[in-house]
């Protein structure tokens, strides 16, 4: 992933909603890049910022969230400072958002058809017929049997799969180059994830558009992503390729994650666990934000929060990959 | 299991739902009653001190058998016996209710937001009157803090001051305040994360072994249900497609909805493998497909299959309703990854 | 208690509404008119039912700037001498009893049908719905008209003036209560099959126990709001009834009763009479609604 250059890099963003007790810290220092055709899984547990750092990227934060410090640059250029018109445009356009529940994506009154032309003719430099024609390719390539009938249908008339797919195929329409899907196969099925999933992946590798992909469900990213962020409290614990953070992470947090997931192939008496729980953004304890729960906790956790160091294979924001003690 | 007596039993169990619009519309549009056949005729057994889970897709009736066996619906066929009596009839009587316990899914949804967490754990107590005064209640209340990891001090505050699974463990405190025997566990663990749902997961096994639980445990996802079952139904449009002691189900899983389930799973050891998604989607139980409500989505249908409906027959260790399993026709599709990689 | 008033001063009800410097005016104007009724008896100037007192010399005072205005009568006095301040003080207190009162039995009987119709539902919820339905239609002015002159035509006279208070009280709130019960059986709806109403049926807690202790108490907050809301109505109503002729007997006359006497002379120059009846009741209206505006977005989360 090193020959092309990132199409997405977030630095050291910072998210605060500011509230009448004083400020919280929702995002803090997070920094990542997706080059094209690249697919990076963002995981963690509910709270620990996943979504937020999505919607921060495609402008939609809600009020009164904002983006207090750090940049976020498309193909070289910042969009996080851009006005909601500009962003409104680059969204349809060049980054497409995939959400959990298709039902707040698609307009109920028009049909899907019209939905996908629309978006099309906006976007792209192409007439109705045409866009209707790619319309009804879209949704034979996201898995509507009988696409071509079931263009002017209405939302309602899809199941709930049937509606994920549209809103994929909507999100996919205008290609984007950029793709930000929250949780898009967790209101699914398992065997109808697999096929949403399929589809997705095959995009990344036949047109090179890059995905941000969160989720909470390991096996979803393990099958998927090539990259992985591991989230906490708001920060980037861990991030790295995808087999070294499953199956090798460095970092105590995703250790932990990874072992608590229960196994498929056998059955085992007591499963691991990471006692406690993520602390609350208006109580992070000082240091590490992990230090409460780490089983390999020392005094510097405590004290100073570690950045993210290199780690061997994957970059861990944690004092144990410190070699600055020993160089120095 | 030196007791005969299944904890809990149901046969031919069914339920529907009249899904009808209002008569006038329906007068209008020309259109009959609909009716959703959530369940429709499930058998199985629990003894006593096990785990039985069903799984399934969404819409597969699991949550319904749930609530069928507590009470909360009643039956629309068959019948549902707990310890050797009619449910109806042992729910109709304090000491026997007592035994039965419910823990759900959505720990938002589960605790009353404007109890005190005390009161919440208490109300079970106070309602069948099983402690005469409060002192001996806050006892009762404060062991059982302990008992589920949180602390006796908890009890004073309410609801939202918890985490998702905080108030998971505060519901099966609730659960447990009455000294049940049964526990209907309706998707305990999928609206949590994964590090908690570990926790809980250890917890609810922990108190199992400890107090002799016996679970109905309802999930729809498969690795949860391999850790925590003794035996596990897998269900399908209202109906049990197969029924085997957990080890069976994932060394030799036969019905093809059962293969076709654990090859669409993703697993962490296969990074990088493809999934082989089940085609199609699940029916509509308004308007299930005749004959085996599989077939249009299976790769082992024939003619039968679209004609006649599949019981429950012993097919090795398990039960399953399979004509192809049957007729020795499953050799045809594959066994999935998982239970070639456990042969 | 003191713990009690430390939340409160420290919740985000608190909070918000000392935010909002028109709530924490309407609270001001509020306070003052009940304070001025509730106590009217303690600090009018002067007793406009002491008919002793009443001077007919002293009618048609205008108010005291004026250059005809007597020093104690603030706000002038009417045809009968009476002193049009205390008159308000003792109308707003008449006004302010049939109002709450008519709020009050407009809520209870509200809340209990639409917690029945939500939590029973079936046959029970469509009989008690279409019964809201039907009354919705009408005004709830014609309701309270229709239910006073049923009253009338079926008691003697001096029998209705003693009842006249209930009457009206009772006409106002068995026309507003439908309003009470369709948003009490919409939250009942969706409490009803919350997993914590499942939890107390698994157990087998009685019916009206799971509604008392655990429907109704998540489905008051808004009921807060719309009786907040319905106080000003009620007040109105009680006035359109009163300045119609058909509410409150003379003897105990409301805001309503004084804005109706008074409108007899408004074309003959003595506008006070009639116009200061009027602001009093306004203010108390407008405040009172003020307040339950800002109460139902306050209690509302996604306007937070």
């Amino acid at each position: 992933m090193s020959n092309t250059a990132p199409l997405l890099q977030v630095r050291n963003l910072r998210v605060e909603f500011p509230t009448r007790r004083g400020t919280l810290v929702a995002l803090d220092d997070v920094s990542f890049d997706i080059s094209p055709g690249e697919v990076l899984g963002v995981v963690g547990e509910s709270g620990a910022g996943k979504s937020m750092t999505g919607a921060a990227i495609i402008g939609l934060l809600e009020p009164p969230g904002r983006i207090a410090k750090g940049e976020i640059l498309f193909d070289g250029k910042r969009i996080d400072n851009l006005r909601y018109e500009q962003m409104r445009r680059i969204r349809g356009k060049d980054i497409g958002a995939i959400f959990q529940d298709p039902l707040t994506t698609l307009n109920p009154l028009y049909t899907v058809g019209r939905q996908l032309v629309e978006t099309m003719t906006t976007h792209l430099p192409i007439g109705p017929g045409e866009a209707r024609k790619r319309a009804i390719g879209w949704l034979e390539m996201v898995g509507i049997p009988a696409a071509a009938q079931r263009i002017d249908s209405y939302p309602h008339e899809f199941s709930g799969g049937m509606r994920q797919r549209v809103v994929i195929a909507l999100a996919l329409c205008a290609e984007p180059r950029l793709i930000v899907a929250d949780e898009p196969t967790t209101a699914l099925d398992v065997s109808i994830q697999a096929q949403v999933i399929a589809l997705l992946k095959t995009l990344a590798r036949e047109k090179g558009t890059a995905m941000m992909l969160v989720t909470h469900d390991m096996g979803v990213i393990a099958e998927t992503a090539d990259r992985v962020a591991v989230m906490y409290a708001g920060r980037v614990a861990e991030i790295g390729p995808v087999r070294e953070v499953v199956k090798h992470a460095n970092h105590p947090y995703s250790v932990g994650l990874m072992a608590s997931i229960p196994p498929l192939d056998r059955r085992v008496e007591r499963l691991a666990q990471i006692d406690g729980a993520m602390p609350r953004l208006s109580a992070i304890p000082q240091g590490c934000a992990y230090n409460p729960r780490c089983p390999q906790v020392f005094d510097k956790c405590r004290v100073l929060r570690p950045d993210l160091i290199n780690a061997g294979t994957t970059r861990a924001a944690c004092w144990l990959f410190d070699t600055e003690l020993a160089d120095g | 299991m030196a007791d005969a007596t299944p904890m809990f039993e149901a046969r031919d169990l069914a339920r529907h739902f009249d899904v009808s619009r209002p008569l006038l519309q329906r007068l209008v549009a020309r259109e009959g009653r609909r009716i959703l056949r959530a369940v429709d005729g499930v058998s199985f057994a629990i003894p006593k001190g096990t785990t039985l889970s069903l799984v399934g897709e969404s819409g597969c009736g699991k949550s319904t058998v749930a609530r069928l066996s507590v009470g909360l619906y009643g039956p629309s066929a068959g019948s549902v016996t707990f310890d050797g009596r009619d449910l109806a009839e042992a729910r109709a009587m304090a000491d026997q209710r007592r035994r039965m316990q419910m823990i759900f899914q959505d720990p938002y949804a589960s605790l009353n937001p404007r109890w005190r967490v005390a009161d919440i754990i208490a109300e079970p107590i106070r309602a069948f009157g099983l402690m005469k005064t409060r002192a001996e209640q806050e006892n009762r209340v404060a062991e059982l803090l302990t008992q589920v990891g949180l602390s006796p001090l908890d009890g004073q505050k309410f609801p939202h001051e918890f985490s998702g699974g905080q108030r998971q463990r505060i519901s099966i405190a609730r659960a447990l305040s009455s000294n049940p025997e049964f526990l209907v566990c309706d998707e305990p663990t999928s609206a949590l994360d994964v590090s908690v749902q570990a926790q809980i997961l250890n917890l609810m096994k922990e108190l199992q072994q400890r107090l002799g639980l016996t679970y109905l445990f309802i999930s729809h996802n498969l690795a949860v249900v391999r850790q925590v079952s003794d035996r596990i139904g897998v269900m399908y449009l209202g109906r049990l497609a197969e029924l085997a002691p957990a080890e069976a189900l994932f060394r030799t899983p036969r019905h093809p909805y059962t293969r076709a389930l654990m090859e669409a799973i993703p697993d962490l050891d296969m990074t990088g493998r493809e999934r082989i998604p089940v085609g199609g989607e699940v029916p509509s139980p308004i308007t299930p497909p005749p004959g085996c409500s599989f077939h249009p989505r299976c790769p082992l249908a024939n003619d039968r299959c679209k004609r006649e409906r599949p019981e429950l027959k012993v097919a090795g260790d398990a039960l399953v309703a399979c004509h192809a399993v049957e007729e020795g026709r499953d050799d045809a599709m594959p066994m999935p990854a998982i239970a070639r990689a456990a042969a | 208690m003191a713990a009690a008033v430390k939340r409160f001063l420290d919740s985000d009800l608190w909070w918000s509404f000392r935010r909002s410097p028109v709530t924490v005016a309407s609270a001001i104007v509020a306070a003052i008119c009940i304070i001025g009724a509730v106590l009217a008896p303690l600090i009018a100037p002067h007793n406009p039912f002491d008919l002793a007192s009443l001077n007919l010399i002293d009618a048609f005072k205008p108010p005291i700037w004026t250059e005809e205005g007597a020093p104690e009568y603030l706000l002038g006095t009417d045809d009968q001498g009476r002193d049009v301040l205390s008159a308000i003080m003792y109308g707003a207190r008449v006004s302010l009893l049939v109002g709450l009162s008519a709020t009050i039995f407009a809520t209870l009987l509200g809340v209990t049908l639409g917690l029945i119709a939500g939590y029973v539902g079936g046959a029970v919820d469509s009989l008690l719905m279409r019964i809201c339905d039907i009354q919705l239609t009408l005004p709830s002015i014609l309701v309270a008209l229709l239910v006073d002159g049923v009253v009338r035509a079926a008691v003697p006279r001096e029998v209705h003036d003693q009842i006249a208070l209930f009457v009206v009280i009772f006409a106002i709130g068995i026309s507003e209560w439908p309003k009470f019960a369709r948003t009490v059986r919409g939250s009942t709806l969706v409490e009803r099959n919350k997993e914590y109403v499942q939890a107390a049926r698994v157990i087998g807690v009685p019916k009206v126990r799971i509604m008392a202790s655990h429907v109704l108490p998540n489905v008051i907050g808004p009921v807060l709001v719309v009786a907040t809301l319905n106080l000003g109505l009620a007040i109105l109503s009680e006035a359109t009834l009163s300045f119609l002729g058909v509410g409150v007997p003379p003897t105990q006359p409301s805001l309503g009763t004084l804005i109706r006497i008074g409108n007899d002379f408004l074309f003959s120059g003595e506008w006070w009479i009639t116009i200061f009846p009027g602001i009093a009741l306004i203010a108390m209206v407008l405040s009172v609604n003020l307040l339950g505006d800002w109460l139902r977005d306050a209690l509302n989360p996604k306007l937070r």
